[in-house]
């Protein structure tokens, strides 16, 4: 049994089951979506004034006292001003210490653009918090894995870092009913193909997968691959994909340089089986390496889009441009 | 260190201050200040609807109800010394002289905005008049202030950096750390913290155990004032005393002014959101509105008549509208631009060095 939510319906609802289930979850932030503070009370909601540094770090400190924090930055524009708490700490503490604690704390943050917020407000960097080792990283794709994945990460011993796209918050679809819970570090194949692999993050699975259903007309098969978690990332699963249509697309908001999609394609063509079986150079579509501007056409212009993706998907192919997704 | 009293503020008597050329005037005209504060108003009450009609993309923070802090303040600076600002920018922007058509096609995202479209509202910023930028980080333009403050003291030209801010940012390290040391090096720094009683839609006593914002800066050594944020001569006055202060080289000193914004917190989407502060005081807080207040003065002084004042809103709606003209006859930007103003002019291509593909 299922029924239709809303993306954010989805990770209100993982919260609430959490803070139900187990008396340790606890939440901080300055604002909270949905009704948690009526529900558990201020003392277990704590709604924290807008210091950053300190509630992130709280929340590392509880969790090292039995407690299970969901910290809440918002925008994670804002857990910049947290840099040290979140680098040279949460990444680092359980292994420096040597293990004697586990640090089960979630930070939680919407990210990417699209939305004419401007640079600050536009970032995706979560590749920034894969390269530092001991955080790991979620980022759904749809309603129903939103609400699984945040459930795990709460009941993760590790701090576990929820990407949460802006542009999917209203995206409706349904969410089974029940415990559903979503294992880290299991990607998940949202439409099978055989011509093409293509690895799409976040917002953007939704994007491939119009793509594909677009070229499926044309009788071209493309794989999507949703990684859903970034750490621990799902290599088999990519690999496979990979060495069954032997071509790769790799589709991402952020941008290209040090980023999850470089990662993603680093680890296909490293693996010798993998590299045999390619039979065009790997394509990524990313962000411009810009920052992200306001007006919208250029913040079009900056981020992946549907032509893109059927482009390169195209090219890897060695298929003509046809434009069968332009409208 | 005495607090909470206008006279804690104390501005060094020096015969030479006076005779500079980038001294403001003793007593400010305050027939100008009522224009700027009726322009910051008309323009932040229009942008609403521009914004519901997907005119502005993005977030806006409407400034109305709070124009008599930039405006007193920005009458006691000269154009050569230099703001921050915050979300809530666009009354700084005005008051320290940004020409609002500019601004406007800023909002519109179009090329002859102040950042070419690249910035918006959040982002606003003229160098020209020392508008050094709003800021959609609470508390983000503290330091750059003081940055400011420093170049200042080093050039020892006797400008001043002023950086605005609200009480939510009171609750940031950046606010601590940036008294602190420019405190310690005396920088000519004015502190001015609007007290709107909300971080975002955090009611203060949320948010501070001390929601008197003045009295933490007697904890880094600096003078401070609490004020009526919303009587702009009392602002004058006080930004006066503390920009008098900074250019003398006596440091810095912090100005808090209790004001109240009178709409909704930001307008993210097309629809206005709903208010959620208890109705009567914002009712108490309309009442007490800085326009009428100084309008009023003004009148009774017969330093205004009522056929001024009528003359004075048709004319600034009338700098709106032609603001708007401006903005719907400029372009958007080119595609070219997506890749320019990452780096200074240099010799590799810019998109190149930040290791970009782009097709
Ligand atoms: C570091 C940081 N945290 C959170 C936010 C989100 N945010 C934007 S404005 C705002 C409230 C700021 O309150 P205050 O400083 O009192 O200014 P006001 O909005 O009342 O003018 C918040 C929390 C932000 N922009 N930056
Ligand atoms: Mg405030």
């Amino acid at each position: 049994m299922s029924r239709s939510l809303s993306f954010a319906q989805a990770l209100d609802e993982a919260i609430a089951e959490e803070m139900r289930r187990d008396p340790k979850v606890i939440a901080l932030g300055t604002e909270f979506t949905g009704k948690l503070v009526q529900q558990f009370g201020p003392q277990r909601a704590r709604l924290t004034p807008i210091s950053e540094a300190a509630f992130t770090g709280m929340g590392l400190g509880a969790a090292a006292c039995g407690y299970r924090p969901i910290v809440n930055w918002r925008s994670v524009t804002f857990s910049f001003v947290a840099m040290d708490q979140i680098v040279n700490q949460a990444s680092k503490i359980r292994y420096m210490l040597g293990g004697q604690a586990d640090f089960p704390v979630t930070f939680r943050c919407t990210s990417g653009g699209g939305l004419g917020l401007a640079a600050q407000h536009s970032q995706s960097p979560y590749s920034i918090w894969m390269h530092l080792a001991g955080l790991k990283i979620i980022l759904p794709s749809n309603p129903a894995d939103a609400k699984g994945l945040l459930k795990s990460a709460i009941r993760d011993d590790n701090p576990v870092v929820s990407f949460e796209c802006v542009r999917l918050n209203d995206a409706i679809a349904a969410v089974p009913e029940g415990d559903h819970l979503v294992p880290l570090g299991v990607a998940a194949i949202k439409r099978s193909g055989t011509d093409v692999s293509v690895v799409a993050l976040g917002y953007y699975v939704q994007e491939a997968l119009a793509v594909a259903q677009a070229l499926a007309r044309r009788g071209i098969s493309v794989e999507v691959v949703d990684p859903r978690t970034l750490v621990p990332l799902d290599v088999s699963t990519i690999r496979d994909s990979v060495r069954k249509t032997g071509r790769l697309v790799v589709v991402d908001e952020a941008p290209p340089t040090c980023s999850a999609a470089a990662e993603i394609t680093a680890l296909v063509v490293e693996d010798a089986a993998t590299f045999r079986a390619l039979r065009a150079p790997v394509e990524r579509v990313c962000g411009i390496g810009v920052p992200i501007p306001y007006s919208p056409p250029l913040e079009r212009a900056a981020l992946p889009d549907r032509e893109r993706i059927e482009a390169a998907i195209l090219r890897v192919l060695h298929e003509p441009a046809s434009g069968s997704t332009r409208s | 260190m005495p607090i909470g009293k206008l006279e804690s503020i104390t501005a060094p008597a020096r015969a030479t201050a006076r005779e500079s050329p980038l001294m403001p005037r003793e007593v400010p005209d305050p027939l100008p200040m009522l224009r700027q504060m009726l322009l910051i108003r008309e323009f932040d009450e229009r942008i609403i609807g521009l914004r519901a009609g997907g005119d502005i993309y993005g977030a806006i923070h409407p400034y109305v109800g709070q124009e008599a802090v930039a405006v007193g303040v920005c009458a006691a600076l000269t154009r050569a010394d230099r703001v921050t600002s915050t979300h809530r920018g666009h009354g700084h922007c005005i008051a320290k002289g940004a020409d609002i058509k500019r601004m406007m096609a800023e909002l519109f995202g179009r090329i002859d905005g102040y950042c070419k479209g690249k910035g918006g509202s959040m982002h606003i910023a003229d160098f020209s008049v020392g508008m050094l930028g709003a800021n959609g980080i609470v508390a983000g333009g503290l330091p750059l202030a003081a940055g400011a403050a420093l170049a200042a003291q080093l050039d020892g030209k006797r400008q001043v950096a002023v950086c605005f801010f609200g009480d939510g940012a009171v609750a940031e390290g950046e606010f601590h750390e940036t008294l602190n040391i420019s405190a310690l090096w005396s920088l000519p720094l004015v502190f001015v913290c609007e007290n709107n009683l909300y971080g975002g839609s955090s009611p203060i006593d949320v948010q501070h155990r001390t929601t008197d914002i003045a009295v933490r800066a007697a904890g880094y050594g600096m003078p401070a004032v609490s004020i009526d944020g919303n009587d702009a001569m009392a602002v004058f006055e006080a930004a006066r005393a503390a920009v008098d202060r900074a250019r003398e080289g006596d440091g810095p000193s912090l100005i808090e002014c209790r004001t109240y914004r009178w709409h909704f917190h930001n307008m993210l989407r097309a629809t206005i959101p709903a208010e959620t502060r208890p109705s009567t005081e914002l009712a108490a807080w309309r009442a007490r509105d800085p326009i009428a207040r100084l309008a009023s003065a003004l009148l009774s002084r017969r330093t205004l008549t009522e056929e001024g004042l009528t003359a004075m809103r048709m004319q600034v709606r009338g700098d709106v509208d032609e603001a708007i003209a401006f903005a719907q006859a400029s372009p958007f930007p080119g595609r070219e631009a997506l890749l320019e103003d990452v780096f200074a002019a240099s010799c590799c291509h810019p998109a190149r060095a930040c290791g970009t593909h782009d097709e």
